[in-house]
């Protein structure tokens, strides 16, 4: 390989040194090595590895729902829904068969790339919290949905899955505990929708990535109808160390920024100077954050920048100052979401990057619900009749009102609520801009439809 | 019961609904797409939002789709809310957005969902000004036309094709706004109820292709309540018709029978009525060897009369595809000694022990939507998606119903479909089957067992005797199926509702009896079951309540020249007998007076041809295999637009020949009159009188209009032969009137809606309007009138065991193979269902095949008394050794039970003769 | 991706390329089978199986896999053409991803495509003509620390500068 080639390689990584993270205060990556090689069995095992699972299979699997609850790990995914509470749900015992834990690995959010290091570079940690899960749950095998892009991941996660069920991590009586448990990889075909866990399990099942409706819930009919629990990675890498060092650590991991304990995986991407990823207590400012990555690049400035992702609101330099975490930002009209910022600057136009964000959910609809299927293509009609100076009067009201029937409720899902969500606020904080493409009056009908995007 | 408040009224409604059903049983209108009453809730469209609201507190509420949300105690929710309906606006603009708006050309326009739902939301203006997106179009056989442009991506297609029918062939493609539903092929829809879709679907992607081609919209066709005459099921039917023809078929909603669908036998086989070789009017000769003369009616009733008066001995024969009123009244002129049913001996022996089982062997005949209701289901030799399609997709129903049991107990509700279906995966109520060839329902089965007929019925009386050990048991039965009699009689007895289906097909009193006593030992331990039995044609269940001699005897009578007249009614004797056995009756017969709709070889040598009335040109009452008594409507004037016509039901001919005969004068005689004269003569059909209301009932005065009130052009369409607008045509024997003059609406309850139509509701989702709730019943009753009650049961068992079957070394033994396309005399006649049929063919096992040296699609000469076919091969892995499998529907006497030869036929025949040759027309 | 993202879908699959299953496929879809509570699980596996060793998923694959794995066709194909990873039309020797999604938006994504359509001629849901690539935009390719980013074959790159290119595609003949 070329050097050059190999330079343009694309490599995860944190831009935390090893000196920088610690067991006490990176519970996420503390075990990451600089140069990025994998963390394997032995390293992990060295570290404090599978030391929690040990413990865990010992007791009752009530306590680990109890601690998990105790902890308040909320869901990393993007929902942020207590990942104890969540299992308390998951109907188990009785006549109830024994279901599944399911692992979303399926990172498809724009601007999210967090999922992908951890399991690169630490599997075990995700298997580990796996398989605490799911002696938590009483499920009988897991799953971790991979998408179909992550084929480094694939490889690493295979590998340390062979190494697990080895050493006895997985398979039948697990470090002699009489649990049974086992791990499949599966990797997708593409389609952000399977991210949204109902239909990631229709996915699973091998079927369209249609999602289902709530209630009945995963944890009451999931995948095969058996009780089943969809978690992110990074939720499910927080698990071991709960378990080992307790709540009150957990929850102090974030000092008193926030009522969220724990840390997160923050990164930055877009036109700063150093974008990437660091591991830091719940609750970090965005300004915090936009430092590590060194501000915006060559110098310009800030005009807007997503908190966490395609799906969340829009935020403006005077949010910076707010601690990201679940409830705060969420106040703002916008949504922590991965935790991951995207930013924006003055000199790139809100019409176009609206344009971008939902092209990509229009494209990536699923198509099974109405406002989703049919309305996100009209918005980026408009938009993109917006960006090239095609617009009409009434545009933007007509914006408005679509971004508003595609609110949460209305859909079938929260994918196209996560449409709905940057367009509302982009609408809110950047009216001229759109206001900008309109050049004509309404016009009462067209000779001629106006050639606008693929035809 | 619970009690919701809508736009602040309270209102009781079922708390096992969701509230969009809830609301539209009680008559208040919520736009919806993707919900159907028989296919529950996906949530899919959106269309159904409505705002809820907490408790009285709360001012604010939100918006929930109504399809989606469980018609709980104390629920509140508006309707009318003004956000409610903006959004409901905005659902329907954008299900527009790509839809061509093409109405005018439009083949749903006029009886279209979407386009009630457009105008009940008032979306009226388009505001996307961007370009629509197009598909191609797929052929999908002769029945369905596809325009996928219309397509608003409701999903109700594929949840009915695949999930609600079984299936596999079509699908939904691609992704976001670029769905497609569709084949992965172009090709014939191969699911035998595909038809359905036409109605499925909310808009005009999948129509009516038969209609198509002769194309009239909804409210220009002229529609009487109909029975279908294609099977024993009895499916109520909503005909069209323009120009005296028919257009189409509709299914009118019956809440026992048919519920909302129909097989397409019975929707796309109605092209016989419209041949053009029909017989239109009598004609005469009197020698065989003469060519008939064509004459007008009292001509040929004064032949005739004469003809009849001349001869020392009448006969008749009837027909198993004729009103009880047209057999009776034949019975009537030759009186009963001389009065054969027209139906073979064996046939009518089965006939005859299927009317005696149902009435004393303990278990009820069950409705099609009780059948529904069975948790345990065996089938003794039925394929019945071949021999009786609609009870066949009911049986499927059933077994699916497990989910529902399986979802409640975690408190899904039965309407939440996808969480039902998920939870219940494929746990299914117990469905065994025993039959030699693989059936449609074998997907939803247990296991299908491949027997010969002897040995399905020692598969049944062995399950009989695990039942109830003073059944007989079954001596020598090999382990395999003792094994499955004991499997099959626990999940019997295991279920709160087991349910029997044997019948007619393998022409098998043993499999009969063997399911009796199955029936019987069920009905011993005070099961709650059922026992169904499927009769071959649509009033084979009423002829063996009338009775009457065999068609054998009756041929016997000619050939023995104990008679030497004859009349035959809607019957072709060629089509039930062999054609030398009826050469050589007719060859004696003096007079030959024929009736019948179709050019029949029997008609062909008739003296005197009579041409009857069709059922779209007659009425008549039909008793179906479950002892329904039916009554199906004239729905046009033959005369109208054809008035040298003179087609007349068969009932109403044969009063005028005897008063001929007689040297009456030719009274005027009424449907009313044959219904009583018929119910008087026959006690056991007594209670066909209450089938459906006489001619004088009326609603507010009025007779029951035909027609739609946009009925157009009605008067300019005889313009051609006369411009004097002409007296609307009388009907003497019915309620309804042959115009648009009269009720056509849903407000007073009645049982015979001919077409279902409401303000606002134009499509077939207006039976909604006419049901007392959504899926329930007719608020007038579901029409017809159950005869063949039950009598109080001797329990005695059958007790003639067959012995097992035991191949032969040269010959095989016979069975008729029930087909659904192609397999009934009438509907075989319609062009799409010929195009539509596979060519007959011959089933032999894999080890005959080697045996034989044939091998797949190879022509085999099949031998027996009754005459040879030559017929390609089709090798079943599954088929049982030493029996020959003919496709049903070949005609030519050929029956099951026969020992044939066969000889591969070689290059004798390169192009295999087979129905072609039993049956000129299909050639 | 979808070759037909930006092109008419291929809705129609057309008949009789006398296709049938390689035994070692049919023998991994088999194998898949064991990892999951129904067969139809099997179906993207059985779907990527196939297309790995075609590069794409003919026509006749689809009732093959639909046989296989004890299903309709139509199930098969609707499964097919959701995902946009399993090909449904042709693709070149190498498939190149380019993600368009909004960090790589918003750091140079339309030079880069440009780049590209410059460089190979075609436009994204094309083949060049030499069989050599399939362009082809993706979602999000979690790189967005390193975008533009792009993905070739099996092989992630990112940030890409136009300029590279050269360099870059220069490695996949
Ligand atoms: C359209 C859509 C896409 C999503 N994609 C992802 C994803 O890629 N990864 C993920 O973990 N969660 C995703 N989610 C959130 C999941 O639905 C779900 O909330 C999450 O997996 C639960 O795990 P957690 O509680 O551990 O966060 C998505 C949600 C939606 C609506
Ligand atoms: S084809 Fe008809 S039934 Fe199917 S999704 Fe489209 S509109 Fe609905
Ligand atoms: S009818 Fe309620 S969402 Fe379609």
């Amino acid at each position: 390989m070329s050097d050059r080639r190999k330079a343009l390689r694309y490599r995860s990584r944190i831009l935390q040194s090893e000196d920088e993270r610690r067991p006490e205060t990176h519970p996420l990556t503390w075990r990451l090595h600089d140069d990025g090689r994998v963390v394997n069995l032995e390293d992990y095992r060295a570290q404090e590895g599978y030391e929690a699972l040990e413990a865990v299979l010992k007791g009752d699997p009530k306590a680990v729902i109890a601690a998990m609850k105790e902890a308040n790990v909320r869901g990393r995914g993007g929902a942020g829904f207590s990942a104890g509470l969540k299992w308390s749900l998951t109907l188990q015992g009785g006549d109830m068969p024994r279901g599944y834990l399911v692992c979303n690995a399926d990172e498809m959010e724009p601007g999210t790339f967090k999922d992908r290091l951890v399991m690169e570079q630490q599997p075990h940690l995700l298997i580990e919290g796996m398989i605490i899960g799911a002696y938590a749950n009483n499920s009988k095998m897991g799953y971790i949905f991979l998408r179909g892009e992550y084929v480094e991941c694939a490889h690493v996660l295979n590998q340390a899955l062979a190494e697990a069920r080895e050493a006895g991590w997985l398979g039948t009586d697990i470090a002699g505990s009489g649990f049974d448990f086992d791990i499949v990889l599966h990797s997708g075909a593409g389609r952000y929708i399977c991210g949204e866990e109902t239909a990631l399990i229709s996915s699973l099942e091998g079927k369209r990535a249609n999602p289902r409706a709530k209630p009945p819930f995963p944890g009451q009919s999931g995948a095969w109808g058996k009780p089943t629990v969809v978690n992110n990675v990074e939720t499910l890498c927080n698990v071991p160390a709960v378990m080992l060092k307790g709540s009150d650590w957990y929850q102090q991991l974030s000092g008193d920024r926030t009522d969220d304990g724990g840390t997160k995986l923050y990164g930055v991407s877009g036109p700063v100077q150093r974008p990437g990823l660091w591991e830091l207590p719940m609750g970090t400012t965005g300004q915090e954050i936009l430092e590590l990555a060194g501000g915006v690049r060559n110098g310009r400035k800030l005009k807007a920048w997503l908190p966490g992702g395609a799906s969340t609101g829009f935020l403006i330099p005077e949010h910076l100052e707010l601690p990201l975490d679940f409830d705060t930002v969420g106040k703002e009209g916008s949504r922590l979401g991965t935790g991951l910022l995207t930013v924006v600057t003055e000199d790139q136009s809100m019409v176009s990057v609206m344009r971008n964000l939902e092209q990509f959910f229009a494209r990536e609809s699923c198509g099974w619900c109405t406002p989703c299927r049919d309305g996100l293509p009209w918005v980026v009609k408009l938009l993109q009749a917006l960006e090239c100076g095609e617009g009409e009067e009434g545009d933007i009201e007509m914006l408005a009102k679509l971004a508003k029937d595609n609110g949460p409720g209305l859909t079938f899902c929260a994918h196209a609520p996560g449409a709905a969500m940057p367009l509302e606020t982009a609408l809110k904080h950047f009216r001229h801009e759109f206001e900008q493409g309109i050049r004509h009056p309404r016009r009462a009908a067209h000779a001629d439809p106006i050639p606008v995007g693929e035809i | 019961m619970a009690t919701i408040h809508v736009d602040g009224k309270a209102y009781e409604v079922n708390g096992a609904d969701n509230l969009l059903q809830a609301c539209l049983s009680l008559g208040l209108d919520i736009p919806y797409f993707c919900w159907h009453p028989a296919m529950g809730s996906v949530g899919a469209c959106r269309q159904c939002a409505v705002r809820q609201y907490k408790d009285e507190d709360d001012d604010k509420g939100m918006l929930v789709m109504s399809c989606m949300t469980p018609a709980a105690d104390r629920t509140r929710i508006s309707i009318e809310d003004d956000e409610a309906r903006e959004f409901r606006a905005s659902v329907v603009e954008w299900l527009m957005i790509n839809h061509p708006h093409d109405c005018p050309v439009c083949e749903e326009g006029g009886h279209c969902h979407l386009q009630d739902m457009t105008v009940m939301t008032g979306h009226d203006r388009r505001r996307y000004r961007f370009r629509k997106r197009t598909h191609r179009n797929q052929y999908l056989g002769p029945f369905i036309a596809h325009e996928m442009n219309r397509c608003i991506t409701c999903y109700r297609c594929v949840r009915f094709y695949n999930e609600y029918a079984g299936g596999e062939d079509l699908g939904a493609f691609g992704a976001n706004d670029n769905i497609y539903f569709g084949r992965h092929q172009d090709g014939v829809l191969e699911n035998e109820f595909a038809g359905n879709l036409t109605e499925v679907c909310p808009t005009g992607v999948f129509t009516d292709q038969t209609h198509s081609d002769h194309y009239t919209r909804k409210w220009d066709l002229q529609f009487a309540p109909s029975i279908c005459h294609q099977c024993s099921v009895g499916c109520n039917i909503s005909p069209g018709e323009r120009y005296g023809e028919i257009r189409r078929i509709e299914n009118r909603y019956h809440g026992e029978v048919n519920g909302h669908f129909l097989c397409d036998r019975g929707r796309f086989g109605y092209g016989y009525v419209n041949r053009t070789d029909r017989p239109r009017v009598p004609a005469w000769r009197s020698q065989s060897k003469d060519d008939p003369v064509e004459l007008d009616v009292d001509a040929a009733l004064g032949h005739g009369g004469s003809a009849l008066r001349a001869a020392r001995r009448i006969i008749g024969i009837g027909s198993p595809r004729a009103s009880l009123e047209s057999n009776h009244q034949l019975r009537e002129l030759v009186g009963a000694d001389n009065f054969s049913t027209g139906i073979s001996a064996p046939e009518q022996a089965g006939l005859e022990r299927m009317t005696e089982l149902n009435r004393t062997c303990g278990l009820p005949t069950p409705s099609l939507r009780d059948v529904e209701a069975h948790d345990a289901i065996f089938v003794l030799g039925e394929d019945l998606i071949q021999s009786a399609a609609r009870l066949g997709l009911s049986v499927r129903q059933a077994t699916l119903a497990r989910r529902h049991d399986l979802a409640s107990k975690l408190g899904i509700p039965t309407w939440n479909t996808d969480a039902v279906k998920t939870h219940g995966q494929d746990r299914l109520h117990p469905l065994f089957i025993a039959y030699p060839s693989a059936t449609g329902l074998d997907p939803v089965a247990v296991r299908r067992h491949a027997l010969a007929p002897n040995d399905i019925a020692r598969l049944g009386f062995a399950v009989a005797h695990a039942i109830d050990p003073a059944a007989p048991a079954v001596d020598d039965l090999d382990s395999d199926m003792a094994e499955a009699a004991r499997t099959i009689a626990q999940a019997l007895k295991a279920a709160s509702r087991p349910l029997i289906i044997s019948g007619a097909s393998l022409g098998s009193t043993s499999v009969l009896d063997a399911a009796g006593n199955i029936a019987r030992a069920l009905a011993r331990r005070a099961a709650r079951g059922g026992l169904m039995l499927v009769r071959p044609e649509a009033n084979s269940t009423g002829l063996a309540l009338m009775g009457g001699h065999s068609l054998e005897w009756a041929l016997d009578e000619l050939t023995g020249q104990s008679a030497d007249a004859v009349v035959v009614v809607e019957n072709d004797l060629y089509d039930r007998a062999p054609r030398d056995r009826v050469d050589q009756a007719l060859a004696k017969v003096q007079t030959l007076v024929v009736l019948d709709h179709q050019y029949t070889r029997t008609l062909a040598r008739a003296h005197l041809a009579l041409p009857s009335a069709s059922f779209a040109e007659g009425d008549g009452t039909l008793v179906n295999l479950e002892g329904r008594a039916q009554r199906f409507f004239q729905v046009y004037d033959p005369r109208y637009i054809r008035p040298q016509s003179r087609i007349h039901e068969s009932w109403r001919w044969l009063h005028a020949l005897g008063a001929s005969l007689h040297r009456r004068p030719a009274s005027d005689i009424t449907l009313d009159d044959v219904t009583h004269g018929c119910a008087e003569a026959h006690p056991m059909l007594a209670g066909i009188v209450e089938a459906a209301p006489g001619a004088n009932f009326r609603i507010e005065g009025l007779r029951l209009a035909r027609e739609p009130h946009r009925y157009s052009g009605r008067t300019s369409m005889r313009a051609d032969q006369a411009v004097a607008e002409p007296r609307p045509l009388q009907d003497p024997d019915t309620p309804f009137s042959f115009s648009m003059e009269g009720y056509s609406g849903h407000g007073r309850p009645r049982q015979q809606v001919p077409f279902a139509w409401a303000p606002g509701w134009n499509s077939p989702q207006a039976w909604n309007k006419f049901t007392d709730e959504v899926g329930g019943h007719l608020r007038g009753g579901d029409p017809g009138a159950k005869v063949m009650p039950l009598i109080p049961g001797h329990h005695d068992y059958a007790g003639n065991l067959p012995d097992a079957f035991q191949r032969q070394p040269d010959r095989w033994q016979l069975v008729m193979m029930a087909r659904l396309f192609g397999g009934d005399e009438t509907s075989s006649r319609a062009e799409p269902m010929q195009e539509r049929a596979e060519p007959a063919h011959l089933t032999l096992s894999e080890r005959d095949a080697e045996r034989l040296g044939v091998s797949e699609g190879l022509p085999v000469g099949i031998t027996a008394d009754v005459g040879e076919v030559v017929l390609p091969v089709h090798v079943d892995p599954g088929w049982p050794d030493g029996l020959a499998g003919l496709s049903g529907g070949i005609g030519g006497g050929w029956a099951n039970g026969f020992m044939v030869e066969l000889v591969p036929a070689g290059n004798r025949h390169n192009r295999p003769a087979g129905a072609g040759e039993a049956r000129p027309w299909n050639g | 991706m979808n070759p037909s993202n930006s092109m008419p879908p291929r809705t129609i699959a057309t008949d009789g390329d006398g296709f049938s299953l390689h035994p070692d496929d049919l023998e991994a879809i088999r194998g898949e089978l064991h990892h999951f509570e129904q067969p139809q699980a099997a179906c993207v596996e059985a779907l990527k199986i196939v297309q790995r060793r075609e590069g794409w998923v003919p026509d006749g694959a689809i009732p093959a896999i639909a046989d296989a794995l004890g299903l309709g066709p139509a199930t098969i194909e609707g499964v097919a053409t959701f995902y946009s990873l399993i090909f449904r039309q042709p693709v070149g020797r190498h498939v190149i991803l380019v993600c368009d999604s909004s960090s790589c938006f918003l750091t140079g994504f339309d030079e880069l495509r440009q780049g590209l359509v410059d460089q190979l001629g075609v436009e994204f849901g094309q083949t060049t003509e030499d069989g050599r690539f399939t362009l082809l935009p993706v979602c999000c390719l979690g790189a967005c620390d390193g975008g533009p980013a792009l993905m070739i074959d099996q092989d992630t790159y990112g940030p890409v500068l136009p300029k590279d290119l050269n360099d870059l595609l220069e490695a996949y003949p």
